[in-house]
């Protein structure tokens, strides 16, 4: 069966999508990006989209999964590289893919999701300082 | 108008889609469609393909080249045979699916190419034709 | 089958040619200047023929047959051009018209003595250049349309420039209304050169649009989800007192897009985003220190 392939890259999982996507083929690739952020506790996905020249409403649902299944397991996800002709058309059919953050390219993907997850690590810090305290 | 010219394509099968697709592309292609438009126009396809997948089990695309008042454009017609709409006006408005998916499919794909006609008989079937000029208008 | 008027035709057509060329030329409102008068003759000339073809084949009143395909080519060619030129409608009808009357003009010197044949061959004539004529008013405007046509869209073309104001930082300032079609153009640009200079920040500034409707709205936040799905963020600005009034009374929800009264404060908001900070340079201090 044809599949994606997934990269792991320290915290992150890399997807290249170099092909025209097909239902079963986005839905494997659901599948296994979520088994991979359970199995590796990833903190980010990104996935780069720059050679797909057509998303339509069953693929931006897919993305859309992968982004708020992907949060409930505490990883962030970023769609990269999106053609300006792929943005209007989805725009024109409504999908604004809400809940999904986007970069122009794979190093501004990877900045980031670098800064997501920084701020995600200060933010339970200061929420163990206090707890810190009542222990004093 | 003119027909220039003419072809049809059964889709009975999910991996028949991308051919379909890449024949559209093609097609708009040979009258110098606007990358903007191609999309536009190989994503409604898309959605009115799958959906004759997931509600008729498939059915039979007719692909043309027309040309009407000196403008080119594809003509695509969508025919199955499946369970047809019951309510087309419900069916055209945005939010109403009766699939599990986002229920933009209708009337976002209308909002993508420039004609857009659907007749539908229930019991019988479905049939959708969608127009999209070479410009875009 | 040869008809009366062919045959009168075929026989004196140098003198129909010369009477025609006469008509055309007394008509106070030839435009001399635009036309050289050895063109004239030969699409006159190349006219007369085909009109001539077209009779003898038998076929008098269907200029959509076939037998008139080369009249209707040379006709179309003709007012087209004309239309291009800047012709006046009136000056492209006399072309066709003012052949009626030479064809008349011959047809009553031959048939003096006959009125039946006269009258039932002038009908004829006179029907047939009337659909000719109007053949070429509809062509003649088809070809202005044209011009119309390309001129909007070079109007688009030329009125939605994308400046790079800084490094990563886009601006767009849109003059005139904003319809469908334009906001098409301005979005594809704008991506476009997002992806171009790599821009993470793009301004769209409305302070040159005259009005803001409900769509005209949608039109932007249009433009702007577009943008964001590239991943770039867009701030809208320029939106004067009036549009403020018009946008909360329509009820268009803008909450969700940043905006700003002044390009200038959508510039500052552009900076802060980036974490590049401008500060007035205080040059008698540096003076100083040399």
């Amino acid at each position: 069966m044809d599949r994606i392939p997934i990269l792991k890259m320290g915290p992150f999982l890399l997807v290249t999508i170099q092909v025209d996507l097909y239902d079963r083929l986005a839905l494997n690739l659901e599948n296994d990006l979520i088994t991979m952020v359970s199995k590796t506790e990833a903190k980010g996905v990104l996935i780069d989209i720059s050679a797909v020249s057509i998303v339509d409403s069953f693929m931006g649902r897919i993305l859309g999964n992968i982004a708020s299944m992907s949060r409930i397991m505490d990883a962030e996800t970023v769609v990269v590289g999106m053609q300006p002709a792929v943005a209007i058309t989805l725009v024109e059919l409504g999908l604004t893919l809400q809940g999904v953050h986007t970069a122009l390219n794979v190093e501004k993907g990877m900045e980031l999701l670098q800064n997501k997850i920084g701020l995600n690590l200060l933010n339970q810090e200061e929420y163990q300082e206090p707890a810190d305290d009542t222990d004093l | 108008m003119i027909q220039i010219s003419k072809d049809s394509m059964p889709i009975l099968r999910e991996q028949d889609v991308v051919p379909f697709r890449n024949r559209v592309r093609e097609l708009a292609t040979k009258i110098g469609m606007s990358l903007v438009n191609q999309t536009k126009l190989i994503t409604a396809a898309s959605e009115l393909v799958r959906n004759m997948l997931k509600y008729a089990n498939g059915g039979k695309v007719l692909l043309e080249l027309i040309s009407r008042n000196g403008q080119t454009g594809v003509r695509l017609t969508f025919e199955d045979q499946g369970p047809g709409i019951k309510d087309i006006d419900l069916a055209m408005k945005d939010g109403f699916s009766t699939g599990k998916s986002l229920g933009l499919g209708l009337p976002g794909t209308k909002r993508l190419v420039n004609e857009f006609s659907i007749k539908s008989v229930p019991g019988e079937g479905t049939t959708v034709t969608i127009t999209h000029w070479k410009n875009g208008r | 089958m040869k008809n009366a008027t062919s045959k009168v035709i075929r026989k004196n057509k140098a003198q129909i040619l010369e009477s025609w060329m006469k008509y055309q030329l007394t008509d106070e409102d030839l435009r001399d200047d635009l036309m050289n008068m050895e063109e004239l003759h030969g699409q006159s000339e190349q006219l007369l023929d085909s009109f001539l073809n077209a009779l003898e084949s038998g076929n008098m009143n269907d200029i959509n047959a076939r037998e008139f395909e080369p009249i209707r080519d040379t006709l179309g060619e003709i007012s087209v051009m004309r239309a291009r030129r800047g012709y006046s409608p009136r000056e492209t009808g006399t072309f066709v018209l003012s052949l009626k009357q030479s064809l008349f003009d011959a047809l009553e010197k031959e048939f003096k003595s006959q009125p039946e044949i006269l009258y039932k061959e002038i009908i004829l004539v006179n029907n047939l250049l009337d659909s000719l004529s109007i053949f070429t008013f509809e062509t003649f405007i088809k070809g202005r349309e044209e011009v119309i046509l390309r001129q909007t869209d070079e109007i688009n073309e030329i009125s939605t420039p994308v400046i790079r104001v800084w490094e990563g930082i886009l601006a767009l300032p849109i003059i005139g209304t904003l319809d469908s079609a334009r906001t098409q153009i301005v979005m594809e640009n704008l991506l476009q050169e997002i992806v171009a200079t790599g821009s993470s920040i793009a301004i769209l500034d409305i302070s040159g649009v005259p009005a803001v409707d409900s769509l005209v709205a949608q039109h932007l936040i249009k433009t702007v989800s577009a943008t964001r799905l590239m991943g770039a963020e867009c701030i809208i600005s320029g939106i004067r007192a009036e549009i403020a009034q018009t946008i909360v009374h329509l009820g268009i929800d803008l909450s969700n897009i940043k905006t700003k009264a002044s390009l200038a404060s959508a510039l500052r908001l552009a900076y802060d985003m980036m974490g590049v900070e401008v500060k007035k340079m205080d040059r008698r201090s540096k003076i100083s220190l040399l």
